[in-house]
């Protein structure tokens, strides 16, 4: 592109917002009735980082990975592709983020328990975001409820809750581990602006609180469970 | 890249419904009353209807059975109203696979006038390409293929020049859009034997009227005009704006159809390809390639009068 800076967002968005909104409604037709248990273990997410026990903590970041596998290949692959060639690259994105997230369950101590404060509320936050109020940002306005995304079946909760949790973690990790779900929210939140849906400002939101997290909420230390509790 | 516009929500449709219903009696020029005007292909002398219909955006619904069902009912409304030239590209997504649905729905018509593109950074990958393409509108060759956007122009024309020479492709292209690398298009319409051109060209964005639509006429280039609404941001912008009194005289009742003549009077331009998800909008432009056109006086007056609203 020898002239890249006379594209505008607008350039690349190959589909209607009529299209994508019957293609997630098509999508969660599929997947009745399990949205539910989606929300659950998006709350579960949030009690093992209000937590931050050790064993929840691992098991709770390894899931994060097996739904990054979910979500990258039954949406990303198999229905998001069919009108948008780069969800193929982004589905391969979310592999490699779950090979990652699992790998890092496996390996760290305690890795959702952190003593800084600002970390720690933003992990909550993000996640409560989206786990109990993007399904309802989502479809709201223009939107139907039939095409509400839920955490574990669409890829904006999933990528903002996993920002959420990874907030914990020290800073270059959580920027290595953090870099697919976050490229994927300025990926999406763009996307979603030139649709014209203000749901946009959600992932477009959670990404900079991220990044703002990162840069300003100091060292994160990790923290036993135990000590959480008892400050 | 086409020019989508007016891409129908459902809520517009619900209203865009009620609403054509209403008017319908008072519009006559939404059914075509003639054959729409057709322009020679230079290299050929073949002639094709001055108004085509693009892909872009409009066509890209994926498996939705019902979406492919409307793009099907386009598609027999551009055929029913003389319509030839459909456009689209491997870059549209799902695009390919709704028209070759539609084309099997459709009974494959005889009038199609095939244009596909081939979009990919390697050279060695075109064939490939070119052949899924083929399957997707399951058609036994194409009349057109373009490199699109001049991605690996010259190892691509390459390979169209020999399928047009073994006969399995007719007509041999090239495509930019919204003004982008006019100057290495020049250079290539200049010095390289071409049936097509496709570039962006409308009331507002007439930049190729000063070098690559003379070039063309020149060189004996047949031209084709993607965005001629700016991707709806044109007809879109003018809603609500009176026509002005001329419209009339040349038979415009829309907007779009007042856009449209101007460009397909162009004496270069063979055809336009605009975009649409609606039945009544694909009557509308093909409306527009027939009866009186503006002549040069009234095609300045017509950029005119938009560049002032």
């Amino acid at each position: 592109m020898s002239e890249w800076w006379t594209y505008r967002p607008s350039d690349f968005l190959l589909f209607s917002p009529r299209v994508y909104e019957r293609l997630i409604e098509a999508h969660n037709a599929a997947l009745w009735p399990f949205q539910p248990v989606g929300v659950l273990l998006g709350l579960i997410l949030l009690v093992a980082v209000w937590r931050g026990r050790d064993g929840e903590a691992r098991l709770a970041l390894a899931g994060l990975g097996v739904i990054a596998a979910w979500v990258g290949w039954s949406f990303l692959g198999q229905r998001y592709a069919a009108i948008n060639w780069a969800a193929g690259y982004a589905e391969v994105g979310f592999a490699v983020e779950a090979v990652a997230l699992v790998a890092a369950g496996v390996v760290l101590r305690a890795p959702l328990a952190t003593s800084n404060a600002l970390r720690r509320a933003t992990a909550i936050l993000l996640i409560a975001v989206a786990v109990v109020a993007y399904p309802l940002l989502s479809s709201l306005g223009d939107r139907s409820l039939a095409s509400a995304e839920t955490f574990a079946f669409m890829p904006e909760p999933t990528a903002i809750a996993t920002l959420g949790a990874l907030a914990t973690l020290r800073r270059r990790l959580a920027l290595a581990l953090g870099l697919v779900p976050l490229a994927w929210c300025l990926y999406a939140g763009m996307t979603l602006w030139t649709l014209g849906d203000a749901v946009a400002a959600a992932p477009l939101g959670a990404a900079a609180l991220f990044l703002a997290t990162l840069a300003l909420g100091g060292r994160s230390r990790q923290v036993s469970g135990e000590r959480l509790r008892s400050r | 890249m086409t020019s989508p516009r007016h891409v129908v929500t459902r809520r517009a449709a619900l209203a865009g419904a009620g609403a054509l219903a209403a008017t319908a009696a008072l519009r006559p020029s939404l059914a075509p009353a003639a054959a729409p005007l057709a322009r020679p292909i230079p290299s050929t002398g073949e002639q094709i209807p001055a108004v085509g219909l693009g892909t872009w955006i409009t066509f890209n619904v994926g498996e939705d059975r019902t979406l492919r069902d409307e793009c099907a009912a386009v598609m027999e409304a551009f055929f029913a109203g003389g319509g030839r030239m459909i456009d689209s590209s491997p870059m549209y997504g799902s695009a390919q696979p709704a028209v070759g649905y539609g084309l099997r729905k459709l009974g494959r018509p005889d009038a199609l006038f095939s244009a596909e593109k081939v979009w990919t950074s390697s050279g060695r990958d075109g064939a490939a390409q070119i052949e899924a393409t083929r399957r997707f509108w399951d058609v036994p060759r194409f009349d057109l293929l373009q490199v699109h956007n001049l991605l690996a122009w010259e190892a691509h024309l390459e390979t169209l020049r020999a399928m047009k020479e073994r006969g399995a492709l007719r007509y041999v292209g090239i495509t930019t859009s919204e003004g982008r690398r006019h100057s290495e298009l020049e250079t290539i319409l200049a010095s390289t034997p071409l049936d097509f051109v496709q570039l962006t060209y409308n009331p507002l964005d007439r930049e190729v009227e000063r070098r690559l639509l003379p070039l063309a006429r020149e060189r004996g280039v047949a031209v084709i005009v993607n965005r001629p609404f700016r991707q709806g941001r044109l007809t879109e912008a003018l809603e609500g704006e009176p026509l002005p009194g001329f419209a009339a005289e040349l038979g415009a009742t829309t907007w779009a159809q007042l856009i449209l003549k101007f460009i397909v009077a162009h004496p270069a331009v063979t055809c336009a390809i605009p975009a649409t998800t609606s039945v009544a909008h694909v009557r509308e432009n093909l409306a527009a390639a027939s009866g009186p056109l503006p002549d040069e006086a009234m095609r300045a007056r017509i950029a005119a009068h938009i560049a002032d609203l």
